[in-house]
């Protein structure tokens, strides 16, 4: 059942993207262009996917557990350090520079444009580099 | 305005069908990071999840519903551009969806500090660039 529930929220997940157009890279650095010819459409994407989002978190915790498992896992990362802010900034600045983040390079692998694969594949290396050379966050530390 | 509203929508609903159903956050890079740690048992329901994920295209072209994008076929700006988000999203533990949209929908004042550090951060690259003359 897990891998039902994944699978059906993956693809409702990239038909979201597909349809808001947040997987179009012209179309998010438009979004980001706020000092220039700026596009402020996406907004609204974040926007309701945060409200929709907000109602189920908050439907779940009067829950103990999950429809088809066991525990609910919580995120339980809360520090505001280096480690965030640094992450953060690299990863927006490369955000800006094609205007893929990782949901929608994941579902444009099919569009056929093999600026897409060079994108994914160097994603999946610069995930792997951060893991061997950074390593995991740790948990529970504040 | 509505494409948007109706998309985000969506997105929102597949986030709050993974946690309602199996309890599990669906942030791209977790997920990504999941990939490599397939034997772990808990770890499998990431693989559903890209699978349900890239089969979105192919399901739109199949609904006949145009999806057009325009990107840069600059391979070194596109393997600079993929090394810093897949590194800078490592470090810091999630991206547009795990802080953008489920953080925040947590109210998660970590996930909040990284969404205006990484929107902040794309709005000064595509004003630098800009300003440098380079256009995609």
């Amino acid at each position: 059942m897990n891998a039902v529930i994944a699978l059906l929220s993956g693809l409702l997940f990239g038909l979201g993207l597909l349809l808001s157009g947040m997987n179009d890279p012209q179309k998010v650095r438009a979004f980001l262009d706020i000092f220039g010819n700026w596009q402020p459409e996406l907004i609204a994407v974040m926007g309701s996917a945060v409200v929709v989002f907000f109602i189920a978190y908050r439907f779940s915790e009067g829950r103990t557990k999950p429809l088809f498992s066991a525990t609910f896992h919580r995120p339980v990362l809360t520090a505001i350090d280096a480690r965030l802010l640094i992450g953060a900034a690299m990863f927006g600045t490369g955000w800006g520079l094609v205007g893929l983040c990782p949901g929608p390079a994941l579902v444009d692998l099919l569009s056929g444009h093999e600026s897409i694969l060079w994108f994914v594949a160097a994603l999946l290396a610069g995930n792997r580099l951060a893991h061997y050379l950074v390593g995991p966050a740790r948990t529970g530390n504040g | 305005m509505a494409d948007e509203v109706i998309g985000g929508v969506l997105i929102g609903s597949a986030a709050a069908l993974l946690w309602i159903g199996i309890g599990r956050i669906s942030g791209m890079t977790g997920v990504t990071s999941s990939l490599f740690l397939l034997y772990e048992r808990q770890r499998h329901w990431a693989l559903w999840f890209v699978l349900g994920l890239i089969l979105a295209w192919p399901m739109m072209q199949f609904a006949g519903l145009d999806t057009q994008i325009r990107i840069t076929d600059n391979t070194g700006l596109l393997i600079a551009a993929g090394l810093l988000v897949g590194f800078g999203t490592y470090v810091s533990n999630g991206c547009t969806s795990g802080h953008g949209v489920c953080g925040m929908g947590r109210l998660s004042v970590r996930s909040l500090v990284a969404t205006i550090t990484f929107m902040a951060a794309g709005i000064v690259t595509v004003a630098v660039m800009n300003a440098m003359g380079v256009s995609l």
